[in-house]
């Protein structure tokens, strides 16, 4: 009977070492609540589950008004929607983080996770996006960092080599006057993958023009998809519903949506435009607060 | 509303024999039974939904460390005849024979073709990688009109379309043409003032039972085989265990586990006969537990139909004629609860002129078998919401409409006698005067969603069956009471408390328990809305009986005539003699007496149960999301036994009827494969998608049965999709006529509004 070995690594070091020597056979363990499936259901070829949690730097959490927050890979999700300066400063973090799966899969599941499962609906991703995030990533030849845009590049591909691992997420420091927002749409209440996934930031100046604004989608391309045209369009002008409206309109121009068991193409592109512009509001009552 | 007070026992609402073991973890369900020596089986099943099996290769499968045997359809016995097996009659037994273990063609995606036993069920996953099989594939057809045109790939060979006995010259996938028929339909609709007609096309849906099908077997070498399994009926299960191994039937015994839900889906036998082949070649028992998506593919589902309902009315809004076709998609084999379906379609209004032709389709899908209901709320969909537009054609109150053409005692109705009395008039009245329906709709939702009310009235009859049961009474005065009805909705407490009533104990002197096939006689499987009706009945006839016996002892003790012992509750007198039941079983002791009876009844029942639902609606006419923001039903129940289960059924019935209206269905691709296997993508309500569920017990005594009992289990799912429609019609102006009422479909609709 086939068997999967388990590595607990202590460090970057010990765990960039293993995935040298298994290659494409292992993979990082954060909250296993996509890998653990995954294995289980044959849809990955894995010999050895590397797990991250007993790494420092993949479990650190701080936030620091001067340089943003960072956030370890293997962070479960709990800890993120839970933490008093993340609840403050990013609410968009706290949108998605609270809508992944269930309160008992939010125990484990992790934005590191998510981010290197690189599924097109993932919904931590558009509000990473949205918050201008990078990620730091660490391989055989050393560290090297990534704007998370930039960061998967297929449904479950990413820019990760096989020897590499993903440290932490940075997300900038808060600027005076921004707010962001996360929102999906599902067919039922809870529980449930993305049909369209909405992740925008606004910033405003002391007189209310917009400073700057992303916009980043869930589930209407191969992977999370950055609408910098939406977001520039808001850039020096009130942000007024004509507005607000026209942007939402360019981000539904932009999807390119397909048909399945979640939606049709023409449903999911509309429903772009109706949540573009609801978390576009949403950003800005928090930009105003 | 509660049970009159003439009861001492009914009407109560005890805690059930089950819930402690339940709720601690303690009950054994299917995949907790575990046997010295236990080896576990796994399933090889067809990834086409249409192929003639060439060859099958198991040597590399029975090569690997750990493998106890392999097998195929060419391990299964020759299978001829038909055997009983439920409340959807017999069944024919090669069809049931090779949909548990395909033979020469793989029907539909998921269809069984060969399995393996070894010491892990993750050595037995592994092996089935091992197997080779050579497949021809062949066109599906998973659309039941596309199955019934002429050209249609042929499912199975042998199938002749049966019309009223008369068999068809050439193979067709149609197995049966029904027809019911009364009055003059033109003149029917000659004299309506306005007529409406209307097509519908519903998805295939899955019971969704929270327990996925397990079992275990032994099959001894001296021939005798042991079944556990979590099953509606452990006879029925012997049954077809006994035809499809071609096995003696008294050399099989049958343990009922605890059963996590089955509305209907756990009365075929799936993987039973195939742990038994297995114990038999690795001489150990087998265990096997099927996952959610073996559960989705190959087990229920409920059959997606095509309906076309024509109605009329005057202008008073009296039907004056009715007239339905349906086609329902059997799946793989023949038996889609079609006869249900036309039974129920027009069942709460009383019709002089009406035609209804049923169709039995076979498709590339999995075989269809019982949800709750079966056959009911698709028809009923389609009648409540053409009745709906003939209303408001007409300007007439919804639920007025619904009260003025009732049916009542002694109508007319598909394929049986006329009805006996009935509760669908009170149900209706109890609607009208419910609090729901007399608070006004705000019609502006949050955010400026839309809001409607809709209404919807459906039947479910009650099956009588058969049932056995036996009941000793302790020398403490408690009785031991042993039933071969399996427990899915807490019948086991709502027996108990009829035997109470019966026998003049408590409720808690009653110890109910569900025993296996050799311990008590025969019964029918629950199903139907039978067991609190018809076990009800026969431990009333129990109850009786031992009291007789009772009697028959005293007049000996006492020296009295036994016809002057009068009974009052628990206490016997007679000639200045008095004693209690608990007395009695303690003097019956220190006599030698024993007081022990069995019973076997079959109840009569021509009646059966209505139910009025009352739901709110709230529509995002952006996106096309619906959600249910109020719902309110009411049902007939005749007498509610424990009115808190009753209830608990309606809400049940509610909730499942809430996700086959908005969200569930079976999603195929053009090659048949099913593409939402996982509950994931088959997406059930969630708690946040059902509101509270408020409830309204009527309850119109059933004149056949002792208590007043009617079935309650199955009806509270006939309404809800009709309601929900209507509702959204209400809110929004659309008459959506396809199931499930999607977001995307919403949406689209609105689009083209």
């Amino acid at each position: 009977m086939r068997a999967i070995q388990y590595a607990a690594p202590r460090s970057l070091g010990d765990a960039v070492a293993i995935l040298q020597e298994r290659g494409n056979k292992a993979r990082i363990l954060a909250g296993g609540t996509d890998l653990i499936v995954q294995v289980g259901e044959d849809a990955r070829d894995v010999d050895v589950m590397v797990d991250g949690k007993h790494i420092p730097e993949l479990m650190e959490l701080s936030f620091d008004p001067e340089k943003g927050l960072t956030l370890g890979a293997a962070v479960p999700c709990y800890r993120i929607y839970e933490h008093p300066e993340i609840k403050k400063h990013y609410p968009g973090l706290v949108d998605s983080t609270s809508i992944i799966g269930g309160t008992g899969i939010q125990g484990r599941a992790s934005v590191g996770g998510n981010l290197c499962n690189s599924g097109p609906a993932a919904d931590s991703i558009p509000t990473l996006i949205a918050y201008g995030a990078t990620v730091r990533i660490v391989g055989a030849n050393g560290e090297r960092t990534v704007p998370v845009e930039n960061f998967c590049t297929a449904p479950g591909r990413n820019v990760l080599a096989a020897d590499e691992l993903l440290i932490s997420i940075h997300l900038p420091a808060p600027s005076a006057h921004s707010g962001a927002c996360y929102l999906r749409f599902i067919p039922r209440n809870e529980m449930d993958i993305a049909v369209v996934g909405a992740g925008v930031s606004i910033t405003l100046d002391d007189n209310g023009i917009v400073t700057a604004a992303r916009v980043a989608l869930a589930a209407v391309a191969p992977t999370p998809l950055f609408v910098p045209e939406a977001g520039d369009s808001l850039v020096g002008k009130a942000p007024t519903e004509e507005a607000i409206a026209a942007a939402a309109e360019i981000a539904k121009n932009t999807a390119r949506p397909i048909s399945d068991m979640r939606g049709t193409a023409e449903h999911r592109k509309h429903l772009v435009g109706v949540l573009t512009r609801r978390a576009l509001h949403r950003a800005l009552e928090r930009a105003r607060a | 509303m509660t049970t009159e007070t003439k009861y001492r026992v009914i009407g109560t609402r005890p805690v059930r024999p089950d819930g402690v073991d339940k709720v601690t973890g303690r009950a054994i369900y299917g995949a907790d039974v575990v046997l010295p020596r236990m080896a576990h089986g796994k399933v090889l099943r067809s990834p086409h939904a249409h192929a003639r099996i060439l060859s099958v290769d198991t040597t590399q499968a029975e090569a690997l460390a750990g493998v106890l045997a392999v097998i195929c359809g060419r391990d299964m016995p020759a299978v001829s005849g038909m055997a009983a097996a439920g409340e959807g009659g017999d069944m024919n037994m090669r069809y049931a024979s090779n949909n548990v273990m395909a033979h020469d063609k793989a029907l539909y995606e998921g269809h069984a073709v060969a399995a393996v036993v070894a010491t892990s069920p993750h050595i037995a996953k592994e092996a089935l990688k091992l197997i080779k099989v050579e497949y021809e594939v062949l066109p599906p057809v998973i659309d039941v009109r596309k199955a019934m045109e002429p050209n249609a790939p042929i499912l199975l060979e042998d199938l002749r379309t049966d019309t009223g006995g008369v068999k068809s010259e050439t193979a067709s996938n149609i197995a049966a043409h029904l027809i019911a028929e009364e009055g003059d339909i033109e003149k029917g609709f000659a004299d309506a003032a306005v007529v409406v007609e209307r097509e519908f096309t519903f998805q295939t849906v899955h019971q969704g039972y929270i327990e996925p099908h397990a079992c275990a077997a032994e099959w001894r070498a001296d021939g005798q085989i042991t079944v556990w399994a979590s099953t509606q009926g452990s006879f029925a299960v012997r049954q077809q265990c006994a035809a499809i191994l071609q096995h003696p039937i008294g050399q099989l015994k049958v343990i009922p586990t605890e059963i996590g839900g089955g509305f209907g889906g756990k009365i075929p036998v799936y993987l039973e006969p195939i742990a038994a082949v297995l114990s038999r070649k690795a001489q150990r028992p087998v265990r096997m537990v099927m996952d959610r998506t073996e559960v989705l593919m190959a087990t229920g589902p409920t059959p997606g139909a095509y309906i076309k309902v024509k109605m009329g009315a005057d202008k008073n809004g009296n039907i004056t004629a009715a007239q339905g076709y349906l086609a329902y998609e059997a799946g793989a084999y023949p038996d889609s609860f079609i006869g249900a379906g036309m039974t129920c379609l027009f069942a709460p209004y009383n019709l002089k002129n009406v035609r209804i032709d049923g169709f039995d389709v076979v498709v590339n899908k999995p075989s269809s078998t019982a949800y709750r209901a079966p056959g009911a709320p698709i028809a009923e969909f389609a009648s409540e919401t053409v009745l709906d537009e003939i209303a408001e054609t007409l300007g007439i109150d919804r639920l007025a409409i619904r009260a003025q053409n009732s049916a009542k005692e002694g109508d007319w109705r598909p394929f049986g006698p006329p009805y006996t009395r009935i509760g669908h008039q009170e149900c209706v009245a109890a609607a009208q005067a419910s609090a729901h329906w007399n608070t006004p709709l705000v019609r502006e939702g949050k955010d400026g969603k839309k809001r409607g009310r809709g209404v919807a009235s459906g039947y479910w009859g009650n099956w009588d069956g058969i049932s056995s049961c036996i009941g000793r009474l302790n020398p403490n005065g408690t009785v031991s009471l042993l039933e071969g009805s399996t427990d899915i909705g807490g019948s086991r407490a709502s027996i108990a408390m009829q035997f109470a009533e019966a026998f003049g104990v408590t409720y808690e002197q009653v110890h109910p328990a569900v025993v296996d096939t050799d311990t008590v006689d025969y019964n029918d499987v629950t199903g139907g809305s039978r067991t609190t009706f018809g076990t009800g009945y026969a431990v009333y006839k129990l109850a009786k009986k031992m009291q007789g016996e009772i009697v028959g002892q005293l007049a000996g003790l006492w020296d009295v005539p036994a016809e002057s012992i009068t009974i009052d509750g628990s206490s016997y007198s007679s000639n200045g003699h008095s004693a209690t039941i608990t007395q009695l079983a303690k003097l019956f002791e220190e006599n030698g007496i024993h007081i022990n009876a069995s019973i076997t009844a079959k109840g009569s029942n021509l009646s059966g149960a209505f139910a009025t639902h009352i739901v709110d609606v709230e529509v995002d006419e952006e996106t096309g999301k619906v959600d249910i923001v109020r719902y309110t039903a009411i049902q007939d129940a005749g007498t509610a036994i424990h009115p808190s289960y009753v209830e608990g059924q309606m809400q049940g019935g509610v909730a499942q009827g809430i996700g086959w209206a908005l969200s569930e269905g079976y999603v195929y691709d053009s090659e048949g494969h099913l593409k939402n296997a996982t509950l994931l993508d088959y997406r059930m309500p969630t708690s946040l998608d059902v509101p509270p569920i408020e409830t309204i017990i009527v309850e119109v005594p059933n004149p056949t049965h002792p208590y007043g009992v009617r079935g309650v289990g199955e009806v509270p799912i006939v309404p809800p999709c009709a309601a929900i429609a209507n509702a959204i019609h209400d809110a929004t102006g659309l008459r959506l006529r396809d199931l499930p009422m999607s977001p995307s479909r919403v949406w689209e609709a609105l689009e083209k509004q």
